[in-house]
């Protein structure tokens, strides 16, 4: 196939909603979405909690969170890998090579990403804002919401990050999910896959949307620090 | 309002706050009652911000005691006391949601909240801004807005922070009248100033602080015409205090 014709093919993928292009789509950003949404249930208040607690080790810890920004998503893969594998100390749960331990695999990548921009966001709000919660009574655990809902355009931008981070990485997903075919394949490992094998029209297409995808993310992120401008005045 | 019990007088006794080594405030004692508004002045770093602070309990006192006449200054399950700081700390939310949150945090339910902000909008002027991202208002707004946001917390003591530094002068005569009316209608300030025209038209008592001492406690009248000791004296002369 020539590069024009598998184009034009990619294309037709993606216009004709073919169903297995749709499936792999969706799979990926079911995969990405709820990963982004644990780590957020997670992320934002441990990372609020250690932007306004002191304790001896704290520096320590926000260094070991902004280096774990930085883990190889093949070494996230592995370390879920080894806990969900047979022998592994979850491995009675059978959840490797599923939907679920691809989930789980991200929440691990995302979740340094919104730890530590929580955390630096809320610590330097809180110092503006510290005098006067704890004017009105609002003191340590007290202080947590309100902080975040001022952060919250911040804090959005903190999550695309994290989406970007997730939706792009490949090596976590092929290692605990294994690529099956119409189970586990996503946008990237089927990419990767499809490439070798010679089927570039699904993986241009799929390279389409990925595309698409991060625009969309870095419009979205734009637009956030927009309306933050805007309220943080 | 008024049927709640009255947590004055404050009786501060040998007050004292170090850091680093460093006496920041040593042996501070006064009496307050209600009354028409009390300056406390002083050049900088006489510790006046931080008297304020200690008092309105946002700093553990090193030495001595800050005494409310009800427990730490809550009467009826209230805190009856509130600050404005130099800086007016404002939320990133409307106005409205401004106010709101103050009440809130008081614990006051949503009827109560929709009265006392509706009545705090119109009190100090904020209605047509009610809904405007409160941080994109003047600096002369928001200090208004402190103001509201402290006012409807129904306190009986107000504590200022220098409240119209950094502002025109006229938005300064806009918060000095305020500040005579709230002393009107029973709410005693307690202010600090670097002003001495906003401290003589204000001032019904001066605290004058100097190196961290209480070095002169009287009426407004008397220490501006005639300081009874040296420091106040070239302080009002505009003297340097070293």
């Amino acid at each position: 196939m020539t590069v024009p014709d598998a184009f034009r093919e990619a294309a037709g993928l993606v216009v004709d909603l073919d169903p297995r292009f749709v499936g792999i789509v969706a799979l990926s950003l079911r995969v990405t979405l709820t990963a982004v949404l644990a780590a957020a249930a997670i992320g934002l208040p441990l990372g609020a909690l250690l932007g306004i607690s002191r304790f001896p080790g704290r520096s320590a810890v926000i260094v070991f969170v902004n280096a774990l920004m930085g883990l190889p998503p093949v070494v996230a893969g592995l370390m879920i890998f080894l806990l969900l594998s047979r022998s592994g100390p979850l491995g009675s749960w059978g959840m490797l090579f599923t939907p679920s331990a691809m989930i789980a695999a991200q929440t691990l990548l995302v979740l340094p990403i919104v730890i530590a921009l929580t955390r630096q966001t809320v610590e330097d709000l809180w110092g503006e804002y510290r005098e006067h919660l704890a004017s009105i009574g609002l003191t340590g655990l007290r202080a947590v919401p309100t902080l975040l809902w001022d952060a919250r355009f911040a804090l959005a931008t903190a999550l695309l990050a994290g989406f970007g981070r997730a939706s792009a990485e490949v090596g976590a997903v092929l290692i605990v999910g294994g690529n099956i075919a119409g189970y586990t394949r996503t946008m990237t490992t089927a990419i990767a896959l499809e490439t070798s094998k010679g089927d570039l029209a699904l993986a241009l297409g799929l390279g389409l949307v990925l595309v698409c995808l991060t625009l969309f993310v870095n419009a979205a992120a734009y637009g956030a620090s927009r309306l933050g401008a805007r309220y943080a005045g | 309002m008024r049927a709640d019990p009255s947590i004055l007088p404050l009786v501060v006794e040998g007050l004292g706050f170090e850091a680093d080594g460093r006496a920041l405030l040593a042996d501070v004692g006064f009496t307050l009652r209600r009354g028409r508004p009390t300056v406390v002045l002083g050049p900088n770093g006489a510790g006046k911000s931080l008297l304020l602070r200690l008092c309105h309990g946002l700093i553990a006192p090193g030495t001595g005691a800050v005494r409310w006449a009800a427990d730490e200054g809550v009467a009826a399950g209230r805190k009856r006391h509130a600050m404005v700081f130099q800086k007016p700390v404002i939320l990133r939310r409307s106005v409205r949601a401004n106010l709101d949150h103050a009440l809130s945090a008081a614990g006051t339910d949503s009827a109560g909240r929709a009265e006392r902000t509706a009545a705090a909008l119109v009190r100090f002027g904020l209605t047509a801004l009610a809904d405007a991202p409160a941080r994109r208002l003047s600096g002369g707004e928001q200090q208004r807005l402190a103001i509201a946001r402290a006012w409807a917390l129904g306190p009986e003591v107000l504590f200022m922070d220098e409240p119209c530094a950094n502002l025109d002068p006229g938005s300064t005569a806009r918060i000095e009248s305020l500040v005579s009316d709230l002393a009107s209608e029973g709410v005693t300030v307690v202010m600090t100033t670097h002003d001495l025209g906003q401290a003589r038209r204000l001032a019904e008592r001066v605290l004058f602080l100097d190196k961290g001492r209480l070095v002169e406690d009287a009426p407004a009248d008397r220490f501006f015409d005639a300081p009874e000791t040296p420091q106040a004296a070239a302080f009002l002369r505009g003297d340097l205090l070293w």
